[in-house]
């Protein structure tokens, strides 16, 4: 058929079966290659737009880093005390910038409020659940971000094990969280985000922990299930006695060095 | 249904295939930057919050 198809003129008196079997037939490529372009932007676009965006974002807080290790006391002091904890910002403000060090030397991401998916999720990257703790304060403070695409900051969620550093910095404060546990849950089990998490979590429960949480899909690809990973809070200090040692130690110092 | 577009094509062969290239370009300009984000709100397969209304 290609061969007729390519020796055809319009005076070849193609019947009008033929006509519709090849109209029809190059519909339906080029639905093919519409549905393979859909998979090209889902999987590589989303991540190129999402990684640039989100260090674009990370760029414009345009926050002071924190001094050089030579500048300050080594190690600097580990706070325990009760930490500042900063008020909740508007919907899709940028808050904070999330360190994992198991995530690799570069990783860092913005933290916005709110979870909405195509304003918050598909673009800044990380989404703090409204209502929940800030960094820092007692309670649950619970994020969500995608694991493949759009920038995908939780991609390597499994990877973390039980004591590994999850960095947040407010502009003014490092908070050093610890991962106590992984589970994964069902899209409703909203109890993995309460200030006393629980499946179900118990609403008379009374929070005395400075928890933070992680939720991210599982499996990868798929909205089946939830992952979930809990952390709390080991220590703090102000970003102005220099950078926690979680970082320094893997290699990541936002000070710029020197 | 892409014969008649290209006897449409004004100009000798190169310059056919060069506006159906920019053509093709321009359509995975417009899927890219507006389709495909459309579309991919109504496919439920990233969702990663938890919460009543999530399925």
């Amino acid at each position: 058929m290609t061969a007729t198809r390519t020796h055809a003129r319009p005076t070849s008196g193609q019947g009008p079966v033929a006509r519709t079997v090849g109209a029809v037939g190059e519909l339906m490529i080029t639905l093919g290659v519409l549905l393979g372009l859909f998979i090209v932007w889902q999987l590589w676009w989303t991540d190129v737009e999402g990684d640039r965006y989100q260090a674009e974002v990370i760029d414009e807080l345009a926050w002071e880093p924190p001094p050089a290790v030579a500048q300050v006391q080594n190690p600097p002091e580990e706070r325990r005390d009760d930490p500042p904890v900063m008020d909740e910002p508007g919907f899709q403000t940028v808050f904070a910038q999330y360190y994992v060090p198991r995530f690799g030397t570069d990783y860092v991401k913005p933290v916005a409020e709110g979870v909405d998916k195509a304003l918050v999720l598909d673009t800044i990257g990380i989404g703090h659940y409204p209502g929940t703790a800030m960094p820092g304060d007692v309670g649950n403070f619970a994020m969500a971000a995608h694991r493949t695409t759009f920038g995908k900051p939780f991609n390597q969620i499994a990877d973390l094990v039980e004591g590994d550093p999850l960095v947040v910095r407010t502009e003014e404060t490092w908070y050093v969280y610890r991962v106590t546990e992984d589970l994964i849950v069902n899209p409703q089990d909203v109890g993995v985000i309460a200030p006393v998490p629980g499946v179900p979590a118990d609403p008379a429960a009374v929070p005395d922990r400075r928890l933070l949480t992680m939720t991210s899909c599982h499996p990868m690809f798929s909205a089946a299930q939830r992952y979930v990973v809990h952390g709390e809070l080991d220590y703090w200090m102000p970003v102005s006695d220099g950078t926690p040692k979680e970082l320094l130690d893997a290699g990541i110092d936002p000070s710029g060095g020197s | 249904m892409y014969g008649p577009l290209w006897r449409a094509l004004p100009g000798p062969t190169w310059l056919r295939v060069l506006i159906l290239l920019a053509l093709a370009a321009a359509v995975v300009v417009v899927c890219f930057q507006w389709f495909f984000p459309w579309v991919s709100d109504y496919m439920p397969l990233n969702q990663q919050t938890v919460g009543e209304g999530t399925p």
